[in-house]
């Protein structure tokens, strides 16, 4: 049987890992081979890099980071943060990552998608999503280039529907959108219907992170994970607000997420991704020990 | 020497780092001649099967890559590698393989998510040599929306469950090939690699 997939998520900024596994004595906390090494001892079912470098100067560590871990880690790689170009893809995959993890790119140019998956295959194409509920405020939110294409019309939102009582308030496929700078932004985007037409276009896989949840360790949000989980066909990892045990099977069961991501519920606490796992299997969860 | 076959398709580098991790000596090669000399061969890959053959055709390797199967050297296909030893694939309307072993390659009809992605068990149905450490119902990583169907049962060496039971791997003599990925399977895909390289000096 498949098993539902644990992905610790490490935030890797100028080739260092911030805010890395803190709890056990790793001869360097801030490497990143070191860190993707415990997780691998650990039973991690993968692990995701993401690249918060802000110097455009500094990009290219990554590679090496990536050129490191893969000599040592034998487990699915994804890098996520930066990725532009279909050059930025190959030169990841070169290195020895796995999957790409795109997310602003997309919301630009949702080609971006269908190009990057003609060329390098779907199953190496995670779009991430960044969705918040739709609150009556919606009058700072934006468009983007692409509104004028009529292919794209299902997943934009319309502006005047959205405020007064008729505004979609998480019920159904209409109530979130997708926002961007942290979760700062918000974009005209429905974030279901965003997502069936990244399937569509050659996503293989997707990490959706609720914004509104993310960081206050309450849990998922998990009628947007159901919901997604429900109308694509491809596997959606949970992400944003894990903070339990609990939160995970939330996730996997309710949520119907294929996988869940969790950054400082390991990072931080002596809970162990082994203690989950047993954890998850007593409540009859398929998982690999 | 252990001639990994570069064809432009997928993440190479992991076979090679994993090879090198057991310490034996692989190298990552697009020459027909290397692949000529070579003692072993393995083919990784994954990605679109019809890509996967036009790039072996274009690169002159397909040649290379059946001479050596027949002569008897050991063959590890992985992923791709297993698929394209199979008479022809439905992906993209029909596209014919090597023709190694008669059976196709359907895609996954199931109300399961697709790409079947993630970890899953193997049930070892005829063990191969290279399978000598691996327990039964280990978890191996997959990612593949399409699977092989063997028309000669009896080169079916271990089969997985996912909406319907598929060959995960096969084995006849020389030739071993997995649906799943040892190079991204931690400390037990690494034994089948450990396993192949063994096998490839007896040979």
């Amino acid at each position: 049987m498949l098993a539902k997939r644990i992905i610790p998520c490490l935030d890797v900024k100028d080739g260092r890992v911030v805010k890395g596994v803190s709890f056990v004595n790793l001869r360097d906390a801030g490497d990143p081979v070191e860190n993707a090494k415990f997780y691998d001892e650990q039973g991690a079912d993968e692990l995701i890099f993401l690249d918060i470098t802000a110097s455009h100067e500094k990009r290219k560590i990554i590679l090496d980071v990536v050129e490191k871990t893969a000599e040592d880690v034998f487990m699915p790689l994804t890098v996520g943060g930066g990725i532009k170009t279909l050059d930025d893809i190959r030169a990841l995959l070169n290195a020895g990552c796995d999957k790409v993890s795109i997310n602003t790119t997309a919301v630009k140019d949702p080609f971006f998608i269908s190009r990057a998956a003609e060329k390098f295959g779907s199953q190496c194409i995670v779009v991430a999503i960044d969705a918040k509920r739709i609150t009556q405020n919606m009058s700072d939110a934006t468009g983007e280039d692409w509104f004028g294409d009529a292919s794209m019309k299902d997943v934009m939102l319309n502006p005047p529907a959205l405020s007064g009582p008729q505004a979609p308030r998480g019920n159904g496929s209409s109530g979130w959108a997708i926002s961007t700078h942290g979760g700062r932004k918000m974009k005209l985007i429905n974030a279901v219907a965003w997502a069936k037409k990244m399937e569509e276009l050659g996503a293989g896989e997707f990490m959706l992170t609720s914004m509104d949840k993310d960081g206050t360790k309450d849990g998922y949000d998990i009628e947007l994970t159901r919901t997604v989980s429900e109308n694509v066909s491809i596997p959606v990892i949970a992400s944003g607000g894990a903070g339990t045990l609990e939160h995970l099977y939330e996730g996997l069961v309710h949520g119907k997420a294929d996988a869940v991501l969790a950054a400082s519920i390991f990072h931080f606490r002596e809970l162990s991704i082994r203690e989950a796992k047993e954890y998850l299997k007593s409540k009859s969860v398929p998982v690999r020990l | 020497m252990i001639a990994i076959v570069d064809y432009g398709m997928g993440n190479l580098r992991s076979v090679e780092k994993g090879f090198k991790k057991v310490g034996i000596d692989a190298t990552v090669t697009s020459s027909p001649q290397v692949v000529d000399d070579a003692d072993a061969i393995v083919l990784p890959g994954v990605g679109a099967f019809r890509d996967c053959i036009r790039n072996l055709t274009d690169l002159s390797l397909t040649g290379a890559v059946i001479r050596s199967i027949q002569k008897g050297k050991p063959y590890l296909g992985i992923c791709l590698g297993l698929q394209v030893l199979f008479s022809e694939s439905e992906e993209f309307g029909r596209c014919k393989g090597l023709d190694i072993f008669r059976g196709k390659v359907v895609r996954f009809q199931i109300k399961e998510k697709v790409p079947h992605m993630g970890w899953n068990t193997v049930n070892i149905v005829n063990r191969p040599p290279i399978f000598s450490d691996v327990p039964d119902d280990s978890y191996l990583y997959f990612v593949h929306s399409y699977y092989v169907v063997p028309e000669d049962r009896s080169i079916v060496a271990a089969t997985t469950d996912y909406g319907v039971p598929f060959t995960s791997m096969v084995w006849k003599d020389n030739v071993f090939a997995t649906q799943f990925h040892p190079e991204k399977s931690q400390g037990l895909g690494l034994r089948i690699l450990a396993g192949f390289g063994e096998f490839a000096k007896k040979a």
